[in-house]
This record gives C-alpha cells, structure tokens and sequence, in this order.
C-alpha cells in the first residue's frame, strides 16, 4: 500500500538522519565481534504514593551497565522545585537531563508567576518534551508533590502519556513494587504507615528484580516541608572482611586435639619428590628477564671481586674529592 | 515499538500492515538486548480499548473501558479515556496513549480559544474538525482512533468517528478501538433509532461489557458520561456490578 509522503523541511529539533546509520553500523560491529557502548540505564524499582498529608516517593539506588553494576550508590530521586520531587527510571542520563532542564524552566516560570509551582505544570512541562522527542529520551517519571490545590502523583512514560493516580510503581521492578501496592493500599493512610508501604515496595523490586538493588532512598513531601532520607533503609550491607584468626574466633575451631582418635598402627615410608619451579612466563618477557638476571650476576661478581681484592686497600679515588675538613 | 500498539487497534488492517514497515529499526528506542528490563517497558502505552457513543434526541451517551496496556502488562487499571475537550463536548480516545492525550490537549487549547473569540460555546462540528485536522496533517506519525461527542445549540446531540488515518464523518452511533470488532454484531441487532437516554446508558454498558469479556485489551470498570442541555453527568460501573452474559 503505498503513501506518498511529502519531504517536510527539518525546523529545529532532533534530526534522526543518522538513526538508519547507526542501525546499520550496529548489525556491523555484531558481524566483527566488537559491541556498540551501552547506555548507562537505571534497571529500577521507583514508586510514589498518595497519603492524608501528601506524598511519598522511594527509589532503589542500583545503576546498571548492561549486567554490570555502575553505581551502588545512585541518587534517582530528582528535585524539581521545593514541594515537587521526581523519581526517573530508564536512561540514566536522560532522566537526569530532563529533570534538570524542567526544573529551572520551572523556576523561571515560578518567578513569571510570582506563586508556588503546581504539579500540573511540571506534568505538562515533563509530557510535552518527551512527547515532542517521540519516546527517543528514555525517561519514565514518577513525578509528586504538593502544591495549593493539596497532594498529587503522576506517572509519566517516554512516550509522553501520563497517568494521575493515588498510587504508581516504574522501572523494571514495578511488578514486584505494584504487588505490594495492589495488596496494602488504603487511601488516606498516615506518613508512617505511607513510609512503611513504599519501603516494603522498594524492597521487594530490590529482592526479586535483578536490575534494582542496594538502598531504598524516601522522599517525603508535604504541604509544609520535605524529608529527603537518603538511604532510609540500607537494605543491602555489604558483609565486613575479618582475618582468619578473627574468623575463627567468630565461627569457631574445628580442629581435634591429637589424641582424640585412637592409632592402632603406625609406618613412615619416605618419599623422594623432586620438586620442580614452574613460572608461566611468555618468551620475550623471558629473555629480557634472563638478560636482566645475567646482567645482574655479572655485576654483583664484579662488585664481590673488587671488594674482596680491595678491602684492606681501600684508599680515596683520585678522580673523586671529598671535602676533608681536618 | 510503533509496530506493537497497531496490531492492537484493529480497525482498518491495510493500514495496520503498512505501518510497521515505515519504521524498521526504531523499535528498541529505549534500551539495548538487555535481560534485566522486561519486554513491556520498551513498549508503547497503548489504549487497546473498546469506546462508544450513541445520539439520543436531546443528547449523548458516551462510553469506554479502562485499560491501558504497555505491552502485557497494564499501566493503569482505571483510565479516564473520556477527556473533557469543552464544557458540553467530549472524546472518547483510542490507539496511543500518548498520541491521543497530546492531540486533546492540543484541541482543547485551540478550542478554548476559538470559544473565547467567538463568545458563544464552540459546535461539536468544529471540535470534531480541529481533531480531523491533527489526525490527517500528522497521520504517518499518529496512532489514533477518536470519538468525538457532544450538545450543542445548533444540531444537538452529535457524535462524529475521527478514526486512524484522519477521517471525519457524523454518525448516530459509533464504536471504536480494538474491542470494537467483538461488538459490531450486537449494535447491528440492538439498536434501534429514536432510543431515550436511559436505554442508550444500558445499550452501552452492555455492549461494552461485552467487548471487554472478550478482548484481552479491554477491562477494568466502565465509565459511562450523558451529555445534554443541562450539562454533563458521569458515572462508573465497577467491574463486579457489570451486566452478566453467558454463553453456557
């Protein structure tokens, strides 16, 4: 079914020219053997939950490089404006670029208005942008806060739609984190008991997905201030290396005392071992080392003979002047 | 993965079939062969939906489910896919989650605008336009399936089917989204021209009802809003409340 589609000059914006390009580029590079670089991504567990008094964001604290790893200890819980804060999940970097540049146009927008920034806005700021890059900028956003018209929460894809709820789960740990969620939420809980449901939602992304981990940060806002603990629950302590004598005070000896077992019989046969050095060397790396050695010998056999020999005659050299002072 | 939310919608399946080829490689945008993000984070929010709207003499009666999915896993279980567009006049969306909420948003503004200028309340047939607009200008790019429903001085109650690929026409009754297709059987049979509000109310929570039994896209509560003269009136069928049908 053919379409004929008129060339639209580019005006501003992304240019995709080179998307084709890199497509074709990465079937290369898998052909040779060599991968193209990944981008560092946030495998996550982010959600947010609406309470009597506000809102309460937790985040997992993992940043992976394709299995690796990057960061045990990263902060994905994003301030936006004094009583807005935003969790992000996908690309790392773009959920941090996204925020950033939303958050000071929210600042001037707040100065222009002369009142609190409102949620909303920040939702229609955050929606417009990623919809504009067609889901290119992988960040998707649980975005709350508190403002004039009380607590909101909203989830916000890379895709540009966004969903107002009292209670949201992202990342690759939301199924785990929205079980919990489905199970326990009641509206207008108290902050302790919101606390504990988005700890315990963090968490189980933690224990059962494999891209979250480490700590559960939480974010507490409401109409009066915001809580940000960072970590709330160092759910991951990393074990403390003990020496061996410690460790055996620790676990325990194992050994029996001799004795314990009853000899009936006993013969020593000697055995010759002829024992041989192995080093595992590859062959420049020897010859340099073989020369070095030799050299050294050499030296050291020079050095032993002129000693020896010279000794008790020991005198100053005459091409070297030691200032005597008598 | 501009390619997954189409098979969904299954309206129009030519079209269906040229749309993934317009774009090969862009489907993994968002992350590389990874195992540790599952599938359906790299997909698309897609209403795969079943939404309604049928005239009565004096008004409308609009409808759709409450399902959005990201692939199988379903983002939000209680969607809102009646968007207010102006006092008297809403839309019933379908297709691409973020595709339609930016084009309501886009039409709402432009239609608030247009009321302010005039200083009357706008016509369903404008707003209808000023969809038909968007859909057919940006239709290579767009996934959207849209309802547009209302009161007005002029004509009355109106529905009129943008559906994809930017079509416009008025209708006394339409269905859309991929539940759709579960139903046209039952609106054949059952409805009747000249039908009072409370029978279209029933008409659409049966047959929508139904398409959510059967299609996978579809479910959660049923939410039912009747446009008049006198104003708008909302309200939500739970799912257990739902009319029960059986086959056995």
């Amino acid at each position: 079914m053919a379409t004929l589609t008129a060339v639209r000059p580019a005006f501003g914006g992304f240019s995709f020219d080179n998307c084709k390009r890199n497509a074709v580029l990465e079937v290369e590079a898998s052909k040779v053997g060599c991968s193209v670089p990944a981008a560092r991504k946030t495998g996550t567990t982010i959600c947010g939950v609406v309470f009597k008094d506000g809102v309460v964001l937790g985040a997992d604290t993992r940043a992976t490089e394709g299995m690796i790893v990057a960061d045990k200890n990263c902060s994905k819980i994003h301030y936006i404006s004094p009583n807005i804060y935003c969790c992000g999940a996908g690309t790392a970097a773009d959920t941090e670029m996204t925020t950033q540049l939303i958050s000071s146009n929210l600042e001037l927008h707040s100065l222009s208005t002369g009142r609190l920034p409102r949620v909303a806005t920040a939702n229609r700021m955050l929606k417009q942008m990623l919809f504009r890059y067609q889901g290119y900028i992988g960040a998707a956003l649980v975005l709350g806060g508190v403002d004039c018209n009380g607590p909101h929460l909203y989830s916000i894809y890379p895709h540009g739609s966004t969903d107002k709820l009292p209670y949201v789960t992202m990342g690759s740990g939301s199924l785990a984190a929205m079980a919990v969620f489905e199970d326990r939420y009641k509206p207008d809980m108290e902050e302790d008991a919101a606390k504990q449901l988005v700890r315990d939602a963090i968490a189980a992304g933690i224990f059962n997905d494999l891209g979250s981990g480490s700590n559960i940060d939480l974010c507490v806002i409401t109409k009066s201030k915001v809580n940000y603990i960072r970590p709330h629950d160092e759910a991951n302590k990393k074990g403390v290396r003990v020496t061996e004598l410690e460790a055996l005070k620790l676990t325990g000896d194992y050994k029996y005392k001799r004795g314990t077992t009853g000899v009936l019989t006993k013969a020593v046969t000697p055995i010759d071992l002829e024992l041989l050095e192995e080093k595992q060397q590859d062959a420049g790396e020897q010859c340099e080392e073989e020369r070095r050695w030799s050299f050294l010998k050499e030296g050291t056999k020079r050095l032993k003979k002129e000693l020896m020999t010279d000794w008790p005659n020991m005198t100053a050299r005459e091409d070297v002047t030691t200032d005597k002072q008598t | 993965m501009r390619g997954q939310p189409l098979l969904s919608t299954v309206i129009h399946r030519e079209k269906m079939a040229a749309a993934p080829v317009m774009m090969p490689y862009f489907g993994q945008q968002i992350s590389s062969k990874s195992d540790l993000v599952p599938d359906w984070t790299r997909q698309e929010v897609s209403t795969g939906t079943t939404i309604m709207a049928v005239e009565y003499d004096g008004g409308v009666v609009i409808g759709a489910d409450s399902r959005t999915t990201t692939g199988a896993y379903i983002a939000n279980r209680v969607t809102d896919k009646l968007t207010r567009i102006h006092n008297k006049i809403y839309c019933c969306r379908s297709g691409s989650a973020a595709d339609t909420q930016a084009i309501a948003e886009i039409v709402a503004y432009q239609l608030g605008f247009h009321s302010i200028e005039l200083d009357e309340p706008p016509l369903v047939e404008t707003a209808a336009n000023l969809f038909r607009a968007s859909c057919y200008r940006y239709r290579e790019e767009l996934t959207a399936g849209i309802l547009v429903a209302g009161w007005d001085k002029r004509k009355g109650g109106q529905v009129y089917s943008v559906p994809i690929g930017g079509m416009l026409v008025r209708q006394p009754v339409s269905v859309g989204g991929s539940g759709s297709t579960y139903i046209y059987g039952f609106m054949d049979a059952n409805y009747k021209p000249g039908m009072n509000k409370e029978q279209c109310m029933e008409l659409t929570a049966a047959a929508l009802s139904l398409a959510m039994e059967r299609d996978g896209s579809s479910g959660g509560v049923v939410r039912l809003a009747s446009i008049s003269e006198e104003g708008v009136e909302r309200r939500v069928i739970l799912g257990n409340q739902l009319p029960k049908f059986s086959t056995h």
